[in-house]
């Protein structure tokens, strides 16, 4: 099992995401530029400001080589996780409905939530029990995901809401509490919350890691 | 050709930096101001203004979230 975590210029995860694809498998960066995924089985877009998220955050990132090549994995039903920016990214990209827009506090939010699993028809919740609680932290100003009212119901209706932030835990005024969705297919997932950062007991919790094993039960 | 384009939060859509804006006026002693909302205004130059619209849709509004208004200078 390889993973691939994508580095655009403004990427700051990348290494917590590679440390938590090591966990599980092997992993490797892939650098922006180039339109060659290695022969990865799974990609990770982790975290931070690609381009400097100028415009709008993940904007400028969708246009990157490296995305023409993800979008062809990803139709090719290549598991694709996108993780805050990465999350931005892939709904500018189109690859993922609705979009992220400012917190409702206007404020940066940098705190330790639990999310519920929704589903496990993705690839990133493969074998998770629907309603496991998740503990990982958030760290973001640009998270409140929306999405007109028709979509957010075929979303529910079709399994495509991954995750929820806990009852009173929304930290950005997220649409139905809505932490997490994914494609159609439910090979392309993309979340707010950070699970790379919650893979050691040591940090406080190593729920994170369940969704990188969600991957490797995929690509076995 | 000198153009501007206007990018607007949708109707609907909670804007908070508006809020926010809107909230520190009566401090300043503006009585009276509501609905504040926060957009951009991008300036360029373009040899085929035609294209404008799909460059909006493309990159410079996200359509799900934004509406854009694109405004041309003539005579410059």
């Amino acid at each position: 099992m390889k993973f691939g975590v994508v580095q655009f210029p403004g990427s700051c995860d990348e290494r917590d995401a590679l440390a938590a694809c090591e966990r599980v498998g092997e992993a490797e960066l892939l650098w922006h530029a180039d339109g060659d995924l290695q022969g990865v089985d799974a990609v990770i877009i982790p975290g931070g400001f690609s381009y400097g998220d100028y415009l709008r955050a993940g904007a400028i990132a969708q246009f990157s080589p490296v995305m023409g090549a993800v979008r062809e994995f990803a139709a090719g039903g290549g598991p694709v996780l996108g993780i805050c920016n990465g999350f931005q990214v892939l709904c500018e990209a189109g690859l993922l409905p609705g979009a992220l827009l400012t917190n409702e506090s206007l404020r940066f939010v940098c705190r330790q939530v639990e999310i519920l699993v929704e589903t496990d028809r993705s690839a990133f919740t493969r074998g998770v029990e629907p309603g496991t609680r998740l503990s990982v932290p958030v760290k973001h100003t640009t998270g409140r995901f929306h999405a007109p009212q028709a979509t957010l119901d075929e979303l529910e209706a079709e399994g495509q809401v991954v995750f929820r932030y806990a009852p009173g835990q929304n930290p950005n005024g997220s649409e139905r509490d809505i932490a997490g969705v994914s494609n159609r297919a439910g090979n392309v997932v993309g979340l707010m919350p950070h699970p790379e950062h919650a893979v050691d007991p040591l940090t406080g919790s190593s729920d994170g890691l369940r969704l990188f094993e969600a991957a490797a039960l995929v690509a076995a | 050709m000198k153009a501007s384009v206007l990018i607007r939060p949708k109707e609907g859509i909670l804007e908070p930096q508006g809020k926010a804006v809107e909230r520190a006026l009566p401090a300043l002693g503006f009585e009276g101001i509501s609905n504040v909302r926060v957009g951009r205004l991008v300036e360029l130059e373009t040899d085929d203004p035609g294209r404008l619209p799909e460059l909006c849709e493309k990159l410079l509004s996200n359509p799900l979230i934004e509406d854009f208004e694109v405004r041309l200078q003539d005579g410059e």
